[in-house]
């Protein structure tokens, strides 16, 4: 199927580019990419701004870990330490994470996986940019005004109560989920329609998967939260008594709710990550991924479960045991698809040639952040278990490991991996290295102690604690410094890249899908002339090393 | 040898006090339960994350691209067998623990009958027990080897009745009834936490459960109820003029009010309605307290109703030597 939209620019483009020309240097002009319909300026803006609120998020943790390096007062009295959780969950979930791999890398790799120009509808994709920067905005300016102190969760009735400034907060996300919406709506239009004749559904690489499954979540899930944050609103400033009990309303809807798209939302999160991990475990390891429809399947059979476990928030929140041993029981059945997966890419391994980049040591982080992740949520969906361990630093370990973990280090990985693609320049691989040490080493030392302090009863959310805890608290924010000083190299050396890195081959690690068979950067139409053909897209026996440019090249397809 | 490692190691590296490394020091009937419950789940993560490294850490070693040229060999792209294998088992012992989970969970869910109630009330950021006999307190005092029924509500926002140490855990919401139970068979004390964000405060919103012996459970009660004698008379009455409601018709300052006002009335002499007349002394603030009707001050209507069986000796007593004060 070929692409009919007319992409529109500051300047014509032919579908034959210049020697030499790319997408990043075909127009120039704040202008031309402020305006930009093309789904890689998209990608990458998107991938400035979400990295920008990861930036101000981590700022936000390390004072909150700071905060604990003493057991009573250390650097902020309660009611900042309150706002300062608060505001690093939202900005963490709202801004960074759930837009991050979507946005920034599927905007970017999503049609040149496919071989298309663009997605199928370019405005739609610079309008949710746009929705996400008017979000965030607002987001950002009731941190200015007079943060709120609600937890990112806002559960009723303390976010109608409280005295500080809950509703352009409130109202912020809610715009991004409308950012969030076009983002996924775009991208299930664009692999429905945009594919080409020979790639039928299990020939299209795993990442798109992700995305599908992601995108359902995003489109199906997104509206219920902007319901609910309406009500939240109304609720505050008219007193409509759904959620107050002294209006007559239930507090314990809010958090039904809440959850009926915030437990989805987690796998809005983890789901590009593991499509991310499939594509780098394949690559480093020159091996085609093993079982790749049980992959693919059980990207989708996640999005689906993932609807019907929110319940298991709130086993200790008044629901009744009935409802609560339903929830538990089919929380049980989520952890299958991950565990095939986990498999599925270990043993992918399994007679590889595996090639120890950045990328690689990010995916096998990965699998070791998220196989702890991935257990632990064992133990909180297990009913009495979960009654002790609910709301406390467990919690707050299990969903780091598997957020911050899980999906960041795939973002990580993801980064590395496309970094050349995106921006034509070799990273340096040893200081790339050095950076992953750091950030290894310093999740495990900052999160893993949180598990200890959880499991013996120290409460999440608590700006002073017993003396006994001291100790993990204290290494628990040391860890945080240290994997702090690993990203701060990361920027260094990845932004040193963009001016002093070698330039990039096309095909720098022997990556099989399309996005490795055109330039890097790509031109404006991503590819020059047609796309090359697809076949099987994990078929490394016709990606060849080439000892004279020191990269990989394709052999035509056979057959 | 773990001798000599608890020595070097800084105090509660290697354990909880009185608990095992991970979990704090079991004290209620069915934290063993669902201690027994957390370790098998541990030791089976433990073995599956062991399996996973292992796995990766061999391929790795063993598959490790030398030189530029990658050289993997051909092996199968798919396996239903190993798909069903690594399905199939991981699904079998989820079961499992499920139902270990819910068996573990009814148990925690369902009080035995002729349980010990005790209302529990949640507000910014304090917590109130409430006994049968109207005490309350704001600390938990149970009796050990006895089941105990906590009925929760909130006076605002959302918080979590919280003890580690029994395993116990439950939200206190406003406007309902939650409820949670529990059985500490030995005497001691036990922290309590405030579970679930309630704001500035909500890490000090502490308290304690003390577990008594048996006999001495009932005789901390007898004691504590009778907080009266722990202060002048005075003193107490003031507290039970405020409690006891008497504020809602008698007067401090000499203003009238459904009754006659408190201000220097004792020892004054007083017209009945009746026509008779009488001195406000101890046997008549008695009286009117238990028998308001018998005697009502000409110009009142006959409204107050009885004290008989709402105070008692101790609280009359601590009334007429507050009221004697008022001068």
């Amino acid at each position: 199927m070929t692409t009919t939209h007319v992409a529109v620019g500051s300047r014509p483009h032919s579908a034959e580019a210049q020697p030499g020309e790319n997408y990043l240097n075909c127009s120039h002009g704040l202008k031309s990419w402020l305006l930009t319909l093309d789904h890689k300026r998209i990608g990458v803006m998107y991938l400035i701004a979400t990295l920008g609120s990861f930036l101000l998020g981590g700022i936000f943790a390390l004072l909150v870990r700071t905060e604990h390096l003493t057991a009573g007062k250390t650097i902020m009295d309660a009611d900042t330490y309150n706002q300062m959780f608060t505001l690093h969950g939202a900005v963490m979930v709202f801004l960074f994470i759930i837009p991050a791999i979507p946005a920034a890398f599927g905007n970017f790799v999503l049609p040149i996986m496919l071989g298309a120009k663009d997605v199928a509808f370019p405005r739609l994709n610079l309008a949710s940019f746009y929705f996400w920067i008017a979000g965030a905005v607002l987001a950002v300016v009731s941190i200015a005004i007079n943060a709120p102190d609600t937890g990112w969760t806002f559960y009723t009735p303390y976010s109608t109560s409280t005295a500080t400034s809950v509703i352009p907060v409130v109202f912020g996300v809610f715009i991004l989920g409308f950012s969030s919406i076009f983002t996924g709506l775009n991208f299930i239009v664009t692999i429905h329609k945009l594919r080409p004749k020979e790639m039928g559904w299990f020939q299209m690489p795993l990442f798109l998967w992700g995305l599908y499954a992601t995108a359902l979540i995003q489109i199906l899930a997104t509206p219920v939260l902007a319901i609910t944050l309406l009500l939240l609103i109304l609720e505050r400033s008219l007193g409509i008594g759904i959620f107050d009990p002294a209006l007559g309303g239930d507090p314990v809807l809010f958090q039904h709710f809440f959850w009926f798209y915030s437990h989805p939302a987690v796998y809005i999160m983890i789901l590009p990550a593991m499509g991310i991990i499939s594509e780098l475990i394949t690559t480093y390891s020159h091996k085609h991924i093993f079982s790749y429809r049980f992959i693919a399947y059980s990207s989708v059979a996640i999005a689906i479960f993932g609807f019907l476990v929110w319940g298991h928030h709130m086993f200790t929140s008044g629901q009744s045991s009935l409802l609560s041993m339903i929830f538990s029981a089919i929380t049980f059945s989520v952890a299958i698809p991950s565990a095939i997966k986990v498999f599925n890419w270990v043993v992918t391994m399994y007679k590889g040639s595996i090639d120890l980049k950045t990328p690689m040591w990010y995916a096998l982080i990965f699998i070791w952040v998220f196989s702890i992740g991935g257990l632990t949520g064992i133990f909180l969906g297990t009913l009495s278990v979960d009654v002790h361990l609910h709301d406390t630093y467990f919690v707050v370990a299990h969903f780091h490991y598997v957020m911050f973990g899980g999906t960041v280090m795939a973002l990580l990985g993801g980064l590395h991996h496309w970094w050349p693609k995106m921006f034509g320049r070799m990273y340096n691989e040893r200081w790339a290295q050095v950076a992953t040490f750091l950030v290894f080493v310093g999740f495990n030392l900052t999160f893993f102690t949180q598990f200890v302090m959880g499991s013996r009863g120290m409460p999440r959310r608590y700006y002073m604690y017993p003396e006994e805890f001291t100790n993990w608290h204290v290494a628990s924010t040391w860890g945080s410094y240290i994997m702090a000083a690993g990203f701060v190299l990361t920027a260094i050396y990845l932004l040193r890249s963009l001016a002093k890195g070698p330039i990039a081959p096309m095909n720098p690690w022997g990556g099989a899908t399309l996005e490795w068979q055109t330039t890097s950067p790509p031109p404006h139409y991503n590819f020059d002339g047609d796309p090359p053909k697809t076949g099987d897209p994990y078929d490394f026996d016709r990606v060849k090393y080439d000892p004279e440019t020191g990269s990989y090249y394709h052999e035509p397809l056979r057959g | 040898m773990i001798g000599i490692l608890q020595a070097m190691a800084p105090e509660g590296l290697l354990a909880s006090a009185g608990g095992s490394f991970w979990l704090p020091a079991a004290k209620s009937t069915f934290a063993k339960s669902t201690d027994a419950t957390f370790y098998f789940i541990y030791w089976l993560s433990v073995f599956f994350f062991v399996l996973i490294l292992v796995m990766a850490v061999w391929f790795l070693l063993k598959y490790r691209r030398k030189g530029p040229v990658p050289q993997s060999q051909p092996s199968a792209h798919h396996s239903t067998f190993l798909e069903l294998l690594w399905s199939g088992v991981p699904l079998l012992l989820v079961l499992g623990i499920f139902v270990m989970g819910f068996r573990g969970f009814m148990d925690l869910r369902t009080p035995p009958k002729g349980a010990y109630e005790v209302r529990v009330i949640g507000q910014k950021w304090n917590w109130a027990f409430q006994y049968p006999n109207g005490y309350e307190d704001s600390e938990l005092h149970v009796p050990a080897g006895e089941p105990i029924r906590l009925v929760m509500t909130s006076m605002d926002v959302l918080h979590s009745f919280y003890v580690p140490e029994f395993r116990v855990k439950m939200d206190v919401v406003p406007g309902r009834y939650t409820d949670a139970w529990f059985q500490a068979d030995d005497p001691g004390e036990s922290r309590i936490f405030c579970a679930e964000y309630c704001g500035t405060s909500h890490s000090q919103m502490l308290s304690k459960v003390i577990v008594h012996e048996k006999g001495e459970f009932d005789e901390w009660m007898k004691k504590a109820a009778d907080w009266i004698s722990e202060m002048a008379p005075e003193e107490a009455g003031a507290i039970l003029y405020d409690r006891k409601g008497c504020r809602q018709c008698h007067s401090l300052d000499g203003t009238g009010g459904v009754g006659p006002t408190f201000k220097g009335s004792f020892g004054n002499r007083r017209a009945w309605s009746d026509g008779s007349s009488g001195v406000m002394d101890e046997n008549y603030i008695r009286e009117s307290i238990l028998n308001p009707k018998a005697k009502v001050v000409a110009g009142f209507d006959p409204v107050m109703p009885t004290f008989q069986g709402r105070v008692n000796e101790k609280e009359l007593a601590a009334l007429i030597a507050y009221i004697k004060s008022l001068k």
